[in-house]
């Protein structure tokens, strides 16, 4: 009864947060004294058996071209399928979009309890225990799963990636695979850009910055930190920004390495969807920033002036300048 | 055309969270309850859109809870929306409060199903996926825009790093967030209306969870912010790539 763990692709690539399901999931086999084996739905263009160095022993790979879009419907039958084969008791998802979007319809189907939005490990030590966020990253809340089955969908960027030796058996999977009723008739990637829920870094620009025609200094910020762009509300909603960059409570919620505030004051409910980073930047010119209680590094200070020379300074360390 | 749309209270967005019965309860005490943003300014919101885009719509709003949701629902009443159902129960679980509505659901033939793409007390991002797989229909999840063209829906949604534009025939389940539509303020017309539309009370089938909360806790506080001089940014370039390792 291996655990096993839905890899999510994109463009036949594998995401950086089912990497880090594998390792999380491959933790779990360890802990049950049992295997991590993976799920790829779709046609892929990486090395899979590859993926062998996070965890996994065996890959079941349904090879079909009907499944290069998600279809809610058509992937949870798939994964039902592989789940009773193999006798899985375990499912990890991402709660990225797709396993957002496959994780709760899967549980009906499994009958199997859904915690979403885990950030730890199980706790087996009595009953099968998890901690997941709730109140948009203002707690959390300790979820007991009492079914025997059970499916968990874990928060980008909450389990490290690790690396070992190994490479994984694939196992290719034939699966009775339905007509969907979802047809897609057009992607748009923001191409070259690093999606937000994934980066490792983040800069965020809010209502300080005055208008979208200063967002030239934060895309060089960004550039010379390989980070995805962020910003508050009011900024998306004037259009400044695009919908897809609004973080907080009631936009996307991001736990990144670095996140760095520039212009932002720190509403309540801008930081519900930032305070989960390891380390937050605040760049503002009035000390009385609420932001400046939730950071680690601040500077009180007008970002025109020190965010071109903050560039400067981290663009030299890394040498490319 | 007939909408269901899912209401779920939550408390408001600067409610202080903290808990009660050794970290076992939220403390209710003092909150202000509002309707869960994401189905407010969203979900309902495009409901609405598409009853003034053709009358012949109906809109039934449903909730999943005891009595004190009513206020609740009512304000969504406000909004717009023909009647709403409240279904007499404690919250408990995804499943279950899915279970309640698929059940509803089911008798109410219905030819769309909208829920917010998360609560923002329980982020669970759940209910929707599961009544669709209830009810044996489509499922588009974090939906930012939506069309209907006849027995179509278009509905362009979030995928990592973009967006995806997909046609479904309806009746489909939806989860909405940011660009389906945008908040409205309830007027005087609507709240005096709101007054007289039905709310039907049910009682809950039998329904089992399948998970449960066993407690609480609060993140752990920040040690302090370092403030760095604003004419020594490369002071803080220093910080971060040495102190905190951060790139
Ligand atoms: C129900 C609800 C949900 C909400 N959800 C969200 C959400 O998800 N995300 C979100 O972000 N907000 C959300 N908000 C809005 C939130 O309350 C704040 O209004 C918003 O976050 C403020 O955005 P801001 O910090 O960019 O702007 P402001 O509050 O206007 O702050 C601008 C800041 O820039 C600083 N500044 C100005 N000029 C400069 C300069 N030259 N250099 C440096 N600093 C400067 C100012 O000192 C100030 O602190 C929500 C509100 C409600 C009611």
């Amino acid at each position: 009864m291996p655990v096993l763990i839905f890899i999510d692709t994109a463009e036949g690539h594998v995401k950086k947060a089912s990497l880090e399901a594998i390792c999380y999931g491959a933790k779990i086999a360890e802990q049950l004294n049992t295997a991590a084996e993976g799920i790829v739905l779709s046609e892929v263009k990486d090395d899979l058996a590859s993926l062998g160095k996070y965890g996994v022993t065996k890959i079941h790979h349904v090879n079909s071209v009907a499944l290069n879009h998600l279809d809610a419907q058509v992937y949870i039958k798939v994964i039902a399928q592989i789940a009773e084969t193999t006798r899985a008791k375990i499912i990890v998802f991402s709660n990225n979009a797709d396993g957002k979007a496959i994780a709760p319809g899967l549980s009906v189907r499994l009958k199997a309890g859904l915690v979403s939005g885990a950030v730890t490990l199980p706790d087996t030590s009595k009953g099968f225990t998890l901690k997941k966020t709730v109140f948009s990253g203002k707690a959390f809340a300790n979820v007991s799963v009492n079914t025997d089955k059970k499916i968990i969908a874990l928060n980008p960027n909450a389990y490290k990636i690790e690396t070992r030796d190994g490479v994984a058996e694939m196992i290719p999977f034939q699966a009775a695979v339905d007509d969907g009723k979802v047809k897609v008739t057009k992607v748009t990637k923001a191409s070259g850009e690093i999606p937000l829920t994934e980066a490792e870094i983040v800069v965020s620009g809010g209502r300080g910055l005055k208008g979208p025609e200063n967002w030239g200094m934060i895309e060089d910020l960004a550039k010379s930190l390989h980070a995805a762009l962020a910003c508050s509300r009011p900024v998306a909603d004037a259009h400044w920004r695009p919908h897809n960059e609004h973080v907080g409570q009631t936009g996307i919620a991001i736990a990144p390495n670095l996140y760095i505030a520039i212009g932002i004051s720190g509403a309540i409910q801008h930081l519900a969807g930032v305070n989960r980073s390891k380390t937050i930047v605040v760049i503002n010119k009035d000390p009385e920033a609420p932001f400046f209680k939730a950071a680690d590094y601040g500077i009180v200070g007008d970002a025109f002036e020190v965010v071109p020379k903050f560039t400067e300074a981290i663009k030299k360390l890394k040498g490319i300048a | 055309m007939k909408i269901l749309v899912c209401i779920s209270k939550t408390p408001d967005t600067t409610a202080k969270i903290a808990f009660t019965d050794n970290n076992t309860k939220f403390d209710t005490n003092g909150v202000q309850w509002i309707i869960n943003p994401y189905d407010e300014w969203y979900s309902l919101v495009r409901a609405i859109e598409l009853k003034e885009a053709d009358a012949s719509t109906v809109i039934h709003l449903i909730t999943v809870g005891i009595a004190d949701a009513e206020p609740v629902i009512r304000k969504a009443l406000a909004l717009g929306g023909d009647e709403a159902i409240r279904v007499n129960t404690e919250n408990s679980d995804a499943y279950y409060i899915a279970g309640q509505i698929a059940e509803i659901a089911k008798h109410g033939q219905y030819d769309l199903i909208f829920t917010g793409k998360e609560t923002i007390d329980y982020n669970g991002s759940s209910i929707g996926g599961m009544i669709a797989e209830f009810l044996n229909i489509p499922y588009v999840a974090l939906a930012t825009k939506f069309e209907l063209n006849a027995s179509k829906a278009i509905i362009t949604r979030e995928i990592e790093g973009g967006e995806e534009i997909c046609e479904v025939e309806l009746p489909v389940v939806v989860s909405c967030q940011k660009g389906v539509a945008e908040q409205r303020i309830p007027n005087m017309r609507g709240i005096m209306a709101a007054r007289t539309k039905p709310l039907k009370v049910t009682e809950p089938v039998a329904f089992e969870s399948l998970t449960s909360i066993i407690s609480f806790e609060l993140p752990h506080a920040k040690a302090g912010v370092k403030l760095i001089p604003a004419d020594q940014p490369e002071e803080l370039a220093r910080l971060l790539h040495e102190e905190a390792k951060a790139f």
